[in-house]
Formats: C-alpha cells, structure tokens, sequence
C-alpha cells in the first residue's frame, strides 16, 4: 500500500463504510491562516484533534477530496516565511520545512552540499506537484513510497521540531514511526531539516516507477563514503518497501565490514520487509530491492 | 494517373490545415456539458452499488432527505414508471440474449457501481453530502468474476431467466481446417490473455436533460459520438415522440467509442428530468466513471496456427472466451466484439483454412461493449503473436513469414477466410515502406551487439486489418435505429460565406475540420468561409455520427456530395446572369471564373447578392437554390477495410522486468488522406491506447467482483514520458466507391500496437526461451516468465 490512496484507505470513511462510494468533492471544513509558528500552536490547540495542518496540500488536499480524510479545520501554515528557504552553515544545511520541491531543485546550495536531495526531488511526482509540495510536508505526512523520508534516513539527517513545550531536535531513524505515523507530538510543528555537510562524502539513488512521476514500486535513497576503495561509512534508505522508509542497516553493514555486493545484498532479507500490493508481491520487492542494491552502490563506486 | 475533381488547384485534400474550432478550445472558451448552467436546474449523485451481486433489503433516506440542498431522493422503482427497460440484443446475432435493464437498480445490483439511488439537490456537492446519509442494507449474493467460472454449473446464475450465464457463441469453419493442420510442419497452441481495461475520456460523460413541460420538449445536452441514436432511444423509453426528443452534442471532450453507448446513469438522468419537470445535470466523477464507463476486451483465447517449413500458413484455430458484463450493453450489444474477433483473426494472410468459436459471458462487472479498435487488437494480437511463434519454431525471420503469407497486393478483390471481402489492400507495399522506415537490418544487427552485452532489445511486427464506413450491416439489419447513412446541407449565405450541417460528430478528433476542408474544397472557397454545424438533432441531417471510423469516409462523403451540387446550382446561377454556359464557369478561390483561362467573372458574394436581394434581375423563370443536401452511404462493400503494419522496438531490464518502449512505426492505408496531421494524430493517439494496453492499463478486480485500482493512482494511462517517438507513413490506395476515396483512420493505431509490443518483447527475451501471451506486460509478469519473481 505505498501509494497515499491505498495508505490513506485504511482511513475510515466518513459515513464509516468500510465500501463506501468514494467522492471527489471534500467534505465541509473551517479554514484558517496561522500568521506565526506560535500562531499555529495556539490554533491546535483551540481545535484539537479535529484540525489539520496544511503546507503545500499536494496529500492532503486529494485526500479530502476523496473523503478519506475530513477535518474540521485546516490550518494553513504555508505563508510562515520564517520555514521557507535554505541557510548553509559551516557544519550543515538547514531547509526550511516549508521549502518547496521545487526550490530544493533549483537550489545551488543543495546542489553543492546535499546532492542526493537534488536526485531525488526530480523524481517526486510532476512539475506542479512540485511546485506547491514541502519537504517538511512531506516528512510529515510519512508515506512509505515517498522519496524523501528515505533521503533523510540516508543523510543522518536531523528534524527541528517546536511545540508550546519547547524545541527539540528528531533523528531522522526515529522520526518514521510507522505507516503515516511519526515522532511528532500532536502540538508539534516540524520547522526544519539539518544536514551535516560532508564533503568526501557519495550519493546514489534509483527508484523504479511504472511511469515518470509515479510512486515507485521500490526506491533506494543512498548515501556514504569510501576512503582507499572501502566503504568507510554507507547508509541505505529503502522507500516502498513496507509501512515506512527503512534504514538497510545489515546490507549497509556487509559493505562496510568489506563483504561484497552479493552478500549484501542477500542481507537485505534481514532489513526488510515489504508488502504485497497492485504492483509487486513482496518477494517481488525484495528482488527488486536487491536488484537497486546492485546498481547504486556499483554506481557509487565508479563515482568515488 | 487520372485527375478527380478532388485535385483542383485550390484543393483542400491532402493539407494540414489548422482546424477551425482549435483557437477558440486553446482559449478555453469551448462549451462543454460540464459548463452548462440552466434556470432551475437540479444536480445529481448517484448512490451507487458497493456489492457485485446482492439483493437490496432496504433503503433509508430519511436522515438524507433532511438534508441541506436536497430536492428529492429517487429510487429505481419510482424511476421505472418514467422509463422503461431495455435489452441489448441485436437480431443478427443469432442467439444473443440478455435481461431488461432499468435505470437504477430494482431489488437486485449486478455489478459494483451499478446505479442505485438518485440524490437530486441544488449542487452537487450538497447532493454528495446527502448521499452519504442514505442507507442500504444488502444482502451478498455470491459473484461470478472471472470469465473461466461464469460456465460452470456450479455457479450463479446472473439472470435466472435467461437460464444460464451465455450470453452469446457463434462458431465458424472455413475450408479444411483439420487436414491442414495435419499436413502442418509445426503447430503452435497458446492461450492469449487480455486483461479489461476501459477508456479514460478527459472529460467524464456528462448530460444535461432539460423537459421543458410548455413545450412538451426534451432537451438534452449530452457528451455523446451519435446523437439520432440517442433521440431515438430516450423518446423510445421515456414514452415520447422522437420529435419531442432534442439532443445537443456541443463540445466533447474525447469519446473512443465510451460515448456512443446507452447508459443507465444517462437514461436516469432523462427520466427524472421528466419526473421533476425540471433540468437534472450530471457529470461522472473521474472515480464513478472507472466503474460506470464501459470497460472493454477481457478475453481469453486459446489459439492454433499451422505451419509447414516452407513458412506457408496452413490453419488458424481459436476458441475466445470473454467477459461482459451483467447485461448485454445497449443498443450495440455486447457480442461485437467477439464477433469481430471471429471475423478478423488470420485476416492479413492468404489463408483458407480457419476455424474460431467465441463464447460470451455475462459475469458481476461492469458492463463491457465498443472501444476503439473494436475486437483488432484482440485478433491483431493473437494472429500476430501466433505468426511469431509459427516462424520461431521453423526457424524463419517475422518478415519472411509475413512476406510469404500476406495476401498479395494485385490479388484484389478478394474475401477472408471468415468472408470478409477486401476492396484493394496494400500489405507488400506497407511492409516494404516499412522496412525502409525503421532500416530493420541495421537494428537487427544492434540488437546482437547490444545482446552480446547484457542489453535485450526486441523488435516486433503486426500487419492488421480494420473495419471502416460500415453500412447497415453493422447494427440496422439487427433491427437497430442506428443510421448507417450521413447527410450533409450546405448553403451559400448572402455574403458568399458557406455553412454545411452535418450528421457527423466532433469529439476532438478534428471531424468539424475534414468536413471543411471537403466542403471548401468541393465549392471552390476558402475553408476560412466555410462553417461547420454538428452535434444537434433539430439542425443537422438526419444520420449515424461518428464511430467505427466513418466520419471521412461516409460524413465526409455526404459533404462532399453536398458540396458539388451546390457548386452546380451557383454555376448555374452564374450562367443566368453571365448569360455562360454553366459548364464552361469554375469556382474558384471564392470567385466564379471562366473554367478556360482562369478570369474572373464574379464573386459569390455579388451573385448572392443578387440571388437574395435582386431576383427581381433575374429570368422570371429562374428560381435559384443556392442550399444543397446530400445524404451518402457506402453499398458495393458491407464496409471497408484498411490496412497497415506497426512495428515496435523496446527495450526489456531482464532484472526488473521493465519495457522501456524506443521507437514505434506505423505504415498504414486509410485510402485518401483529407489531412495528413490529423490522420497521423489519429494513428498516433491510437497507437498510445494501444500501448496503454500492452504495458498498463487493467482494470484489476477482486475475486468478489471489487475493482480495487478505480483511481487514476493505480490504473495506469499511458503518459508521455513513457511514449516512444511514433513515425508515421502512409499507402494511399483509395476506395473507388466513393469520389473522396477515404476509408477511415481511427482505429488503426489501436489495431496493432499491442501486438507488435507483445511480438517485441518475446523477440527480446527469444534467448531466454520466454513466450508470454498476455497482457498488460507488467514488471511482474515478465519476471515470473523469467523465473525472478
């Protein structure tokens, strides 16, 4: 079920029938503009559990449609300008979570310091897609296929997130909680993505969509470094493969204690899981995951 | 070569010219139903089956009626006092049956997403909110799904009167079928598999119904390819006059035979217009329409060619299975098909020997009927792919095998095997240009060199044949009002400016401008003059529309016709007040001129000047008709066939089982080519379908009659970034029954792309020793074949 329609169908209906007619107009619903980070706490808090936030609303905004998901409220969040943009440091990059797709793509400064983000975007759906999409919306919307998660378990990266309790910082491996679930609190807002800059570092990443723009039938976000010809660190973010993005920390392993590509690949059975769906049965996954395995570490050798 | 009046050097055949409604879509000022408002007009929802096969126990709509918005609620036993039922059984198909359909459903659904209660409020999205306050307790019935179980006793039967789940079986058998195979050299037998996908129009079926109770009128404003035919049948079932029934086809926004059928939803929508006396608007939503829209193919064909070593075809066998549906769809039936299926196998080559049985089933899905290509892909796919196999086996190249079979280009006319009779085919001459096109031996020879590093590249054929410009053999000899005739009026304005009403249909694909272009051509005019008129049952002749390919070939005929006998009126006209001979004047470039020499005379605009305004100058006994109609259908030949070969050159990942499509030819002969770009636009978007076949498109069903992929995430159209560069070349061989000489060019690209894929793809994985005949080719498929998955 890695395509937001079929995570999103576990949702109840809003009559509560499980074979209800879907539709294409969205339920009734409130709509306000939170003018600050701490506007927006204040809003989720006035309306609770029947609000939603809403950043670039390329998930959210099909998923009202269609019904399969009918807030009382959206609170819109996308003209804080203080989460949009792209700031480099010394050390790391931060991205605004309001950052769109689009500007992640055209940034030099992503181009520069975090390539694989570059990679991957150009994947991400279409154009107009795009154009209105967030990263930070992305993340938190945690699906499974979605390229990004996977982007930010292969960087290490590291999600800022403030609530009326205070700010505090996610490690991507333990932001992705499960099937369109993460670490964020209720009242929490994600407000940006750092990276560590890592200059000697490689990227590689392949997915494999029926067609350009497609949620992938399995994708591979990769990222890591190799000093005289072995794998001195490498992570492996799996997408498409199961109910969240996924860390291949064995095959990763195989690699850096100096195995080949055979047996890392063959350990991937132990990172793992995938489902069944439309597209692929799970064996067929694997397979493919192992097939991905492959060809981006072999390219990311060349590239070292 | 002979000059038809069709070559005068201010002709209009044969040249792109923009087409004329393309400004004012581009500008977004097309009138589509969907942007039809009227004074008191009502929206509909419908509520329709969650269940395959259940009974309905109990309806609750209190809590909806209370509703905000909410006009009323109907159920389908209060509609069949508006609106009758109808079967979809046409008397030529001998032993046809199927069960009255109503509107809505009446105490029993049959198929997931069949119509079962009509929310009627002030906007749709207020009829939406209401419908999902409705209740309906159902009871499961136990679904038939696959076609293989709908036979077996121990299933349901879907219609208990009908006694069993056949709907239809026709066999044939030509010439010595068993004796060839036993004389054959190789003999190949494979089951073909060919999943049902549906058409995706960019805009859903759409109708407003308008019953105007003054005037004791029906107006109807509905996305639809054949508008008599739907005056007939909604006057027919609502129980009025046919001139009671007004259809108006403006704007439609792309069809593929999806628009040309009757639908319950639409039928609904007429009769409570009827009902509430006032306009009732709908327009299916993209994820309604996945289950309301016909669906098409779902066919299972077990196959057989014979074939000696010398690569002489001796017999085809097949026995098809397919899927249709609870009910026989209306008034085109269902059994089309599968019947063309029967007639078309083998129908490129020089073979006597053939026998097929089909056997059509009903099944708890939606409803199955016409889809562009009607049957050819099915018979295209399945003779071509056996002709591949016949030739691997005996070791022979695809094009040597063709070459030997296909029926030879001086040997017309001649009939098929199952009796099609051929007017004059060109399948030597398409094979040679294509060849020529895609330089075969030199991406023969990269696909060894790529072979030999890993790369498995494939290239495939199919030569197929098309039915167009059907005559009353089609559906009116099956006691159906569907006008196999057009007819076309054309009329000089005072101005000299020209209009033709025409009975064809436009439904993007650019109808409005080969009739223009006949009409400016065959009046001599500039086609700026000329204007089109279509789509509406109270201005245009009476006719079929446009379907089945026959828009040029029979609508463009008529206008043609049309065009030349208001050309003699004004030339006669011309000779009164010139005091000339009419035959020594010629139109041209808007001016009557002298035919010798070319001097102008006058323009049109000054003789219908006097015409309109001064007859008082003219003869007393001279009457002049500067209006001419002219209606024309094709007698000599039931219909005429075109033909063509595709080819496909792909790429197959042995490890992911990807196809990445890289080049796609077509060679095709629709006859006289009105426009080469929108013929070849014709070809190439139908290529597109067909590839969306072959590698995507399925509407994927649970074994409870579910659709589980109707969303435009999970069912795959083919999308450009996906599409291959599609060259395009024609052989002009022009049929001699008309003066145009066009047969039609619709359906060929759909004809014969999935085949050639198919043939691509084993050609591809030949080192493998793969075969698979069956599509959609999904990475899955291609790699259980393989042994990966």
């Amino acid at each position: 079920m890695p395509a937001w329609l079929d995570g999103a169908a576990c949702l109840p209906t809003s009559d509560g029938n499980e074979k209800g007619e879907r539709r294409v107009k969205a339920a009734a619903f409130d709509y306000v503009r939170a003018s600050s980070v701490a506007d927006a706490w204040a809003l989720l808090a006035r309306h609770g559990a029947g609000a939603k936030l809403l950043a670039g609303g390329q998930s959210l905004l099909p998923a009202l449609n269609l019904r399969l998901s009918a807030p009382d409220i959206l609170i819109d969040i996308s003209r804080i300008e203080a989460l949009r943009g792209v700031t480099v440091s010394p050390h790391s990059v931060r991205i605004g979570a309001l950052t769109r797709h689009a500007d992640l793509l055209a940034s030099p400064e992503i181009a520069a310091h975090a390539p694989l983000l570059c990679r991957a975007v150009a994947e991400v759906a279409h154009p107009a897609i795009r154009s209105r999409g967030t990263i930070g919306g992305s993340l938190a919307n945690a699906d499974p296929a979605a390229e990004l998660p996977a982007c930010t378990l292969a960087l290490d990266a590291r999600l800022h997130v403030e609530g009326p309790g205070g700010a505090r910082v996610i490690a991507s491996r333990d932001f992705f909680t499960g099937l369109f679930e993460t670490a964020l609190h209720p009242n929490e807002i994600l407000v940006a993505i750092e990276i560590d800059r890592q200059p000697a570092s490689v990227c590689g990443f392949a997915e494999l969509a029926r067609r350009s723009g497609d949620y992938a039938i399995v994708g591979l976000a990769a990222h890591g470094a190799i000093a005289a010809g072995v794998w001195t660190e490498l992570r492996l973010g799996y997408f498409s493969v199961g109910t969240r993005a996924t860390l291949a920390t064995h095959a990763a392993g195989v690699l850096t204690g100096g195995g080949t590509l055979l047996e890392a690949a063959a350990a991937l059975e132990h990172d793992l899981q995938p489902h069944d769906d439309l597209q692929a049965s799970s064996a067929t996954r694997q397979h493919l995951a192992r097939v991905l395995l492959r060809r981006v570490v072999a390219e990311m050798e060349s590239a070292a | 070569m002979s000059l038809s009046p069709a070559d005068l050097p201010n002709s209009y055949i044969g040249r792109s010219v923009p087409r004329p409604h393309l400004a004012r879509l581009t500008q977004g000022r097309g009138l589509y139903v969907s942007d039809l408002s009227l004074p008191r007009m009502v929206h509909v929802a419908f509520v329709r089956s969650p269940y395959a096969h259940a009974e309905i126990t109990r309806i609750d709509a209190q809590a909806a009626r209370a509703m905000p918005g909410v006009v009323r609620i109907v159920t389908g036993e209060e509609l069949a006092a508006f609106c009758t039922p109808w079967v979809g059984v046409l008397a030529h198909l001998k032993g046809l049956k199927s069960a009255p359909q109503h509107p809505m459903a009446i105490g029993r659904v049959r198929w997931q997403g069949e119509p079962v209660i009509a929310v009627l409020a002030a906007s749709r999205a207020q009829a939406e909110d209401a419908a999902e306050r409705i209740e309906i307790d159902f009871s499961e019935l136990p679904p038939v799904v696959d076609v293989m179980a709908a036979l077996d006793p121990a299933r349901p039967v879907i219609h208990a009167e009908l006694g069993d789940n056949l709907a239809f079986e026709r066999r044939l058998e030509a010439g010595e079928v068993d004796a060839a195979f036993a004389r054959s050299d190789a003999i190949v037998e494979k089951t073909f598999t060919f999943a049902r996908h549906t058409g995706v129009t960019l805009e859903a079926r759409s109708i407003v119904a308008d019953w105007n109770a003054g005037e004791q009128r029906l107006t109807v404003h509905l996305g639809s390819q054949a508008p008599h035919m739907m005056q007939n049948i909604i006057a027919l079932h609502l129980g009025l006059a046919e001139p009671q029934v007004r259809i108006l086809c403006q704007d439609v926004g792309g069809s593929f035979g999806i628009k040309v059928h009757v639908y319950a939803d639409d039928m609904a929508v007429a009769a409570l217009a009827r009902m509430l006396a006032r306009p009732v608007k709908y327009v299916g939503d993209r994820l309604e329409s996945f289950v309301a829209d016909i669906h098409a193919r779902d066919h299972v064909v077990h196959a057989k060619i014979g074939v000696s070593n010398d690569g002489v075809i001796q017999a085809f066998e097949i026995d098809d299975l397919t899927g249709i549906g609870p009910y026989s769809v209306y008034p085109r039936t269902s059994a089309v098909e599968a019947n063309q299926v029967v007639n078309l196998v083998g129908g490129p080559y020089a073979c006597p020997n053939y026998r097929a049985r089909t056997r059509v089933v009903f099944q708890n899905k939606a409803v199955m009927s016409q889809y562009r290509g009607v049957g050819h892909p099915i018979a295209t796919s399945v003779t071509e792919g056996l002709v591949d196999l016949a030739a691997r086996r005996i070791g022979m190249d695809p094009v040597q095998i063709r070459r030997r079979n296909l029926v030879a280009d001086n040997a017309y006319p001649c009939a098929s095997a199952s009796g099609l009779k051929f007017e004059a085919l060109s399948h030597h001459a398409s094979l040679d240009k294509l060849l020529a096109m895609m330089d075969y031996p030199a991406l023969r020879a990269e696909q060894a060199a790529l072979r030999a590093r890993g790369i498995h590249r494939g290239i495939g054929f199919a030569s197929f044949i098309e039915i167009t410009n059907p005559g009353p053999a089609f559906y009116g000899v099956g006691g159906a009002r569907i006008s196999a005739q057009d007819g076309a009026a054309v009329r000089l304005d005072s101005t000299g400016a020209v209009i033709c009403q025409t009975s064809i249909t436009e439904q993007g694909q650019g109808s409005g401008a080969i009739i223009a272009q006949v009409v400016a051509t065959a009046m001599g005019v500039a086609i700026e003059n000329v204007r089109v008129i279509l789509g509406d049952t109270d201005n245009t002749p009476y006719g079929g529309g446009t379907w089945a390919s026959r828009g040029a070939g029979i609508g463009g005929e008529a206008a043609w016709q049309a065009g030349r006998a208001l050309r003699d009126n004004v030339l006669k006209l011309a000779g009164t007040i010139l005091q000339a001979v009419p035959e020594t004047l010629d139109i041209v470039a808007g001016a009557v001129v002298d035919a010798d020499g070319g001097t102008e005379r006058m323009r049109l605009s000054e003789l219908a000047r006097i015409a309109y305004f001064r007859p008082d100058t003219l003869p007393p006994d001279f009457q002049s008709e500067l209006m001419a109609t002219r209606h024309y259908v094709p007698r000599q030949y039931p219909f005429a066939f075109t033909n063509g070969i595709q080819a496909s050159y792909l790429e197959v990942d042995t490890d992911t089982g990807f196809v990445r499509l890289l080049r796609h030819w077509v060679v095709e002969d629709c006859g006289t080519i009105i426009n080469p770009q929108l013929v070849d636009e014709q070809i190439r978007g139908g290529v597109v379908q067909g590839l969306g076949a072959a590698l995507f498109e399925h509407c994927q069903y649970d074994d409870q009659g579910q659709m589980i992929n109707a969303n435009m995430a999970d069912y795959l159209v083919p999308m450009a970034g996906e599409m291959p560069d599609i060259d395009v070349a024609h052989v002009v061989s022009p049929t001699l029954e008309s003066a145009l000489g066009a047969k039609g060019a619709g359906e060929a690209g759909t004809a014969g792309a999935a085949a050639c894929v198919s043939n691509a793809v084993n050609d591809a994985l030949a080192p493998f020793g793969v075969e698979i005949t069956e599509i959609p080719l999904v990475p899955e498929l291609i790699l259980r074949a393989l042994g990966r998955a």
